[in-house]
């Protein structure tokens, strides 16, 4: 049996008067790419929020490498988010900073490298998300899709072992998002990096993920291959999968 | 009125009384946060040099401002008072001690707390609501560390700076219509700012804006780094670390001269 990196167990959390998860049982093997599918505030994001401990669960564990996360010390905390990176669904990239900045300051945090060594390793990060010679540019003149690239190569920075995506190709085009999607899969292939991708594309699901798991009212409701949530006949995850208005899902 | 409208109008004093206690404790419980993060913070000279400048340089020309006038108001109105029964030589001492002890550091926090605490918390709370607080923390970076400290200790330093221009200001202003416009002579004003000075004062006004920077810092922090929703959220962080900076400037004013005047200077 592959080792488990990322482990949900009867993970429940309320927001204000809303219960958005209720008891997520969810194991992510080493190594492997999970997509989490599901509508539009059915808990995506605030399940990967509880894989770096920026929510903490009302019940129930997450555990990281085998290590609860909410049992964590802050400084005990901020190390283990050392080796995780995460893309926010817009980038969230620093705008006061410039994008080699906003790669570089990982580097100039955790490690001891010299000034020209993080400028060497910020140019092989925007190199590998093709965004070569950015380094100048401030984020507010960057397009969506190159705010996402940039922010994947800040991400990368200190070649984490888990890598967490929110959204990563909402509201892109078409071509920006295979773009995105390719990226993803390449580094999932060459990098050998365990991630979870939150996204309601399932062109994006299909294409980088080795399982696909749906989130339907704060549970797991399905998980597969690509080639199984495809071939399912349940009519939640089939209508979902579609993007038919018609089913047992009714419009929000 | 129906019966749960009525117990919602009985429960609205408890919930604001709550929900103030909420903010103090949490206020305390980022302060810790600060004081802990200070050592590893200050080492961040860029940052601090960049928010000196924003909070103090940036502030520097509405200070001075605010302090002619002030200065200029305090000779106009203690001229009036003093017609007919206190000698002229007084005008420069109490112009002289009301700038150094209450007008200087009060009315330059209050002005450097509309200006830069309405900027931090404008500032936090976008950082916030567009997940970049959480991304700097997702790489393993202390906000606190890397925002708020920067900007806590820029502030305690920068606001006894500009307190001191302004008082310097605020007396010349006050010197300026003395001589110019209520026939006191300069010997006259000068001798009065000397009369009964003490650098006891000086101390007591910069201690007081020591506190006042601590305060408008904090403030910003705080409602900056909790605003939530979008533009609504960001715009409520701003009003209420304006308002709280104001409101505490004056309690600790009260508190600080209670204790500066009654115990330790008495």
């Amino acid at each position: 049996m592959p080792e488990v990196a990322i482990q949900f167990q009867g993970v429940s959390k309320r927001l204000g008067r809303k219960e958005v998860l209720r008891g997520v049982d969810l194991d992510v093997a080493r190594g492997e790419s999970l997509a989490i599918i599901g509508r539009s505030g059915t808990g995506k994001s605030v399940l990967l929020k509880h894989v770096v401990g920026l929510m903490r669960p009302d019940q129930g564990t997450v555990r990281v490498n085998g290590v609860d996360v909410a049992s964590l010390e802050e400084t005990e905390l901020l190390s283990l988010r050392e080796e995780m990176g995460m893309l926010f669904q817009g980038g969230a990239l620093f705008d006061s900073m410039t994008v080699g900045e906003n790669v570089g300051l990982a580097l100039h945090e955790h490690t001891p490298l010299p000034e020209k060594q993080i400028e060497i390793v910020v140019a092989e990060k925007l190199a590998l998300v093709g965004l070569s010679g950015s380094e100048g540019l401030r984020p507010s003149s960057l397009s969506g899709g190159m705010k996402k690239r940039a922010a994947l190569a800040r991400a990368l920075a200190l070649n984490p072992k888990i890598m967490l995506y929110d959204e990563p190709t909402t509201g892109l085009d078409p071509i920006t998002s295979d773009v995105i999607n390719r990226l993803i899969r390449r580094l999932q292939d060459r990098l050998k990096i365990t991630s979870i991708a939150v996204t309601h594309d399932m062109r994006s699901a299909y294409h980088i993920a080795d399982r696909i798991a749906m989130l339907h009212e704060g549970r797991i409701h399905a998980m597969g291959t690509p080639e199984e949530i495809q071939a399912t006949r349940d009519p939640i995850v089939r209508q979902f999968i579609e993007g038919s208005s018609e089913g047992p899902l009714l419009p929000t | 009125m129906n019966e749960t409208a009525t117990e919602t109008d009985a429960l609205w004093p408890r919930r604001v009384l709550l929900s103030w206690l909420q903010d103090v404790g949490e206020i305390f419980i980022l302060l810790g946060d600060v004081v802990r993060e200070i050592p590893a913070g200050a080492r961040k000279v860029n940052l601090l040099v960049a928010q000196m400048s924003h909070i103090g340089i940036g502030s520097m020309p509405l200070t001075v401002i605010v302090a002619l006038f002030t200065g200029a108001v305090a000779a106009v109105q203690a001229s009036y008072q003093f017609r007919d029964y206190v000698p002229m030589i007084y005008l420069g001492t109490v112009i002289g001690k009301s700038v150094v002890i209450e007008l200087g550091p009060v009315l330059t926090a209050l002005v450097v707390g509309g200006r830069v605490g309405a900027s931090i918390a404008a500032e936090l709370g976008t950082m916030r609501v567009t997940e970049q607080i959480d991304a700097m923390e997702t790489m393993g970076i202390s906000p606190v560390r890397f925002l708020v400290v920067p900007r806590v200790l820029a502030a305690l330093i920068m606001l006894p700076v500009l307190t001191i221009f302004a008082d310097v200001v605020a007396i010349l202003g006050g010197y300026l219509v003395s001589t110019l416009t209520l026939d006191v002579t300069s010997h006259t004003f000068v001798s009065g700012l000397k009369l009964y000075f003490k650098s006891q004062d000086v101390f007591s006004g910069l201690i007081k804006a020591f506190s006042f920077g601590g305060i408008i810092a904090m403030m910003g922090c705080y409602y900056g780094l909790r605003s939530e929703g979008g533009a609504e959220g960001v715009g409520l962080a701003t009003t209420r670390a304006v308002v709280a900076s104001c409101l505490m400037i004056l309690i600790v004013d009260y508190l600080l001269a209670s204790f500066l005047f009654r115990v330790l200077f008495a």
